[in-house]
């Protein structure tokens, strides 16, 4: 059938994007690295398992891993790279991934053009976590640390909405949207009442609010990368049943679709998703709301093809803006190029183009 | 298998909040029928369709299909058996017309699999049987109303299920593809589906539907043939309006007129006539309120059988012959107790009356159109049948101004 080739050749080619953004990323910054450098670098890095003789290591014969080639650069360069540049790319093309996706599924999920994925709370719930893990004079109970007391934070904000919102077996989409944003005002005035007694903390917690790839390490892009691709591939599974949702959910009973399992899949694995990115980067608003839009307006509305290319795209949009975020004179929170950049063309779209049509 | 009704409703009440939408309603449909849902809004038609699918739950009772209670299947079990087409679908985003009907194949389809050819074949073939396969590309957003029903009918086409659903199938379609939809509805019964149909437009439900179920205020009033269940005692029962019901001279079918409500107009009228004028006075006069008897009529005219169908009390004559003596006296008694007597259509029957004895000098008498002179000493109106009923209320309002001048009698 035609659909698959059309999501191909879009997905294809936002990966082509996702891929040059990146490359071009890493030789941007205070000290600019060539292309062919970056290339070396890279190139230096990619191994090959061969049987080992033994010889060198102690534990006798087994797989060694042997550098392929052995390029002449800088020190300095490949430092820059490998240990401050790269991480910090790939877990803005993650966060991005993530948080794109999200949007896009609460988006459909909520027939609302100005969901986003911190829509029930998501976010000022992992931001609660975050900054009374920042801020707070004591220890955490249980010893949680930053991103895990905000990843709790996240999921748990959201299963408590979805609680408030549901009665008799029922979560009436509008309850849950406006218990959401009464949740979200709630905590609002918990993290500011932490921001005022926070003392010599305020800085960091407030950069942290703001959104912001700053500390990104391998660490953090691993435990990102390991848990992002199967939520995706879940999501992406469920993308034909979010287009009958669309339709409305007795529409959607009448399909075939067990609408309220369904709801509370969609809701767990995209407060999870979202969580997990608040978790590592901090709050980065407007990336979940605008690209799906963006997104809708050039393929249309079904999520076979929305969910991948907003993910893509996504990805391709934060390694951009957190590109220019740290490529001035002194570096800025990401959060703020992004909600910067993206609010004027939101405003751009919405007189262009329906956007309030889904 | 063919003994067995596909659909059974067994003593459904269905409570939605406050509000008891459906009481103990019971109907065994049978394979291959086109059944009609008729009754006025909020009698529970669109209730009783939900309770079908599973969409609301009985608080008593059952509904079974093929044998099957419905309560304990699952969204995608009855998918398979149960299609509908919504009334008021939200399709305000832009996806193509082939996707809108691809959706019906969503209860075959696995999550992690893409459609098969089987369900490739499914969607070409109900595009090309409701005619949606030349804008099969064009988003649904674009299309007219006309199309998009048909649109959603391939949906349900698609969805290849014995059971088919229309919640108003032609409420917002104009008189052609009101037609069109509903011959292509009764293929799909004719290949055996058990079609539900809510249907406002009466005329349309007796002349499509095998069998109509009449609702009101959740009750089930009559369930039966269209002339069985279309009678004017029933539909006053369910709509609490006056209705002539009439058969159609070119489908054959009974055609309900509504009436206003009886206390639109006061007062009793005697037509006495014969031929199109007469009928046509007799109807206005009924739609305007007013009671009205007729005669002497020849027995198996148009004229009696309106009569009796507009609900007039009638005197009639056998249509060859001497009329029995009876006739001349219950007309009489007729003529005396109306307030006003109407002479319609170019006959010359009042000749065999003594009108003026009868009605008393100064008692007006409305004729219609050139109707031919009448006895000396009466008070003549003369009208046309568009004006009639507004001659009529003038002279009754000057015999209320003066009471005194009927009375002289």
């Amino acid at each position: 059938m035609r659909p698959p080739i059309r999501i191909l050749a879009w997905c294809g080619g936002l990966f082509v994007l996702l891929v040059i953004a990146m490359v071009l990323s890493v030789g941007i910054g205070p000290v600019r690295i060539h292309p062919l450098t970056i290339t070396k670098i890279l190139l230096n890095q990619v191994v090959v398992p061969v049987l080992g003789s033994g010889s060198r290591s102690a534990s006798g014969a087994g797989i060694e891993f042997v550098r392929l080639f052995a390029f002449d650069v800088p020190a300095a360069h490949e430092t820059i790279v490998l240990q401050i540049r790269l991480p910090r790319i790939l877990l803005g093309a993650l966060v991005g991934c993530s948080l794109a996706i999200a949007g896009a599924v609460m988006q459909g999920f909520f027939r609302n053009p100005m969901a986003d994925p911190s829509i029930i709370g998501v976010s000022s719930g992992a931001a609660v976590g975050a900054v009374a893990a920042i801020t707070l004079p004591f220890a955490l109970p249980f010893g949680l640390e930053l991103q895990t007391a905000a990843f709790i934070g996240g999921v748990g904000t959201a299963f408590l909405v979805y609680l408030i919102a549901t009665e008799d077996g029922r979560t009436p989409v509008a309850t849950l949207l406006l218990a959401g944003i009464a949740v979200q005002t709630f905590l609002g005035a918990v993290i500011s009442f932490m921001l005022l007694r926070s003392g010599e903390t305020l800085e960091e917690a407030v950069y942290w609010l703001m959104g912001h790839l700053h500390y990104a390490s391998w660490n953090r892009v691993g435990w990102v990368a390991i848990t992002l691709p199967p939520l995706t591939v879940l999501l992406l599974a469920y993308s034909r049943d979010l287009n009958v949702l669309l339709l409305g959910e007795e529409e959607a009973h009448n399909l075939g679709i067990e609408v309220k399992r369904t709801k509370r899949i969609l809701l767990g694995l995209s407060s999870i998703v979202t969580s997990l990115a608040v978790a590592v980067s901090g709050v980065i608003g407007f990336v979940g709301l605008i690209v799906p839009h963006m997104m809708r307006l050039l393929v249309g509305p079904d999520h076979r093809i929305l969910l991948p290319t907003s993910a893509l795209a996504g990805a391709a949009f934060l390694v951009a803006t957190d590109t220019l975020a740290r490529s001035g004179p002194g570096e800025v929170p990401v959060g703020i190029v992004t909600a910067a950049l993206g609010a004027p063309f939101f405003l751009f779209l919405l007189r262009r183009r329906r956007v309030y049509a889904l | 298998m063919s003994d067995q009704p596909v659909v059974e409703i067994d003593a459904v009440t269905v409570t939605l909040g406050d509000v008891t939408a459906l009481r103990t309603v019971s109907a065994d449909l049978e394979a291959g029928r086109l059944v009609g849902l008729i009754g006025p809004n909020g009698a529970g038609k669109t209730t009783l369709l939900r309770t079908i699918t599973a969409a609301v739950t009985p608080d008593a009772g059952s509904v079974r299909i093929e044998g099957e209670s419905i309560a304990g299947l699952s969204s995608r079990a009855v998918s398979r058996r149960v299609a509908v087409v919504p009334q008021d679908p939200t399709l305000s985003f832009a996806f193509d017309v082939r996707e809108i009907v691809a959706m019906g194949r969503t209860p075959y389809t696995n999550r992690f699999g893409g459609g098969d050819r089987a369900d490739a074949d499914a969607v070409t073939a109900a595009m090309e049987r409701t005619d949606v396969s030349r804008f099969a590309d064009r988003p649904i957003t674009d299309v007219s109303g006309g199309e998009r029903q048909r649109v959603l009918l391939a949906r349900a086409i698609a969805q290849d299920t014995p059971v088919l659903l229309l919640d108003e199938p032609t409420a917002s379609l104009d008189v052609n593809h009101r037609i069109r939809t509903f011959g292509l509805v009764r293929e799909l019964v004719a290949d055996g589906r058990t079609v539900v149909a809510a249907i406002h437009d009466l005329g349309l439900a007796a002349r499509f539907c095998d069998e109509l179920l009449l609702l009101s205020d959740g009750r089930q009033i009559a369930r039966g043939s269209p002339a069985d269940v279309l009678t004017p005692a029933r539909i006053e029962a369910a709509y609490g309006a006056t209705a002539v019901v009439t058969t159609n001279p070119v489908t054959g079918t009974p055609t309900v007129t509504a009436l206003p409500d009886r206390p639109a107009a006061d007062g009793r009228i005697h037509v006495l006539g014969l031929g199109r004028t007469a009928v046509g006075a007799m109807y206005r006069l009924r739609v305007a309120g007013y009671e009205v008897s007729v005669g002497p009529v020849p027995a198996g005219s148009t004229l009696a059988q309106s009569a009796s169908q507009f609900g007039c009390s009638v005197t009639t004559t056998p249509a060859f012959g001497t009329p029995p003596p009876g006739t001349l006296t219950s007309v009489e008694t007729a003529l005396k107790a109306a307030d006003l007597t109407v002479l319609a259509g170019n006959v010359d029957l009042a000749g065999s009356l003594d009108l003026p004895s009868l009605l008393g000098s100064d008692a007006p008498i409305v004729c219609v159109g050139d109707y031919p002179p009448i006895a000396e000493g009466v008070h003549r109106v003369d009208t046309t049948i568009d004006d009639l009923v507004a001659a009529v209320r003038s002279e009754q309002s000057e015999a209320d101004e003066h009471p005194g001048v009927r009375a002289s009698d």
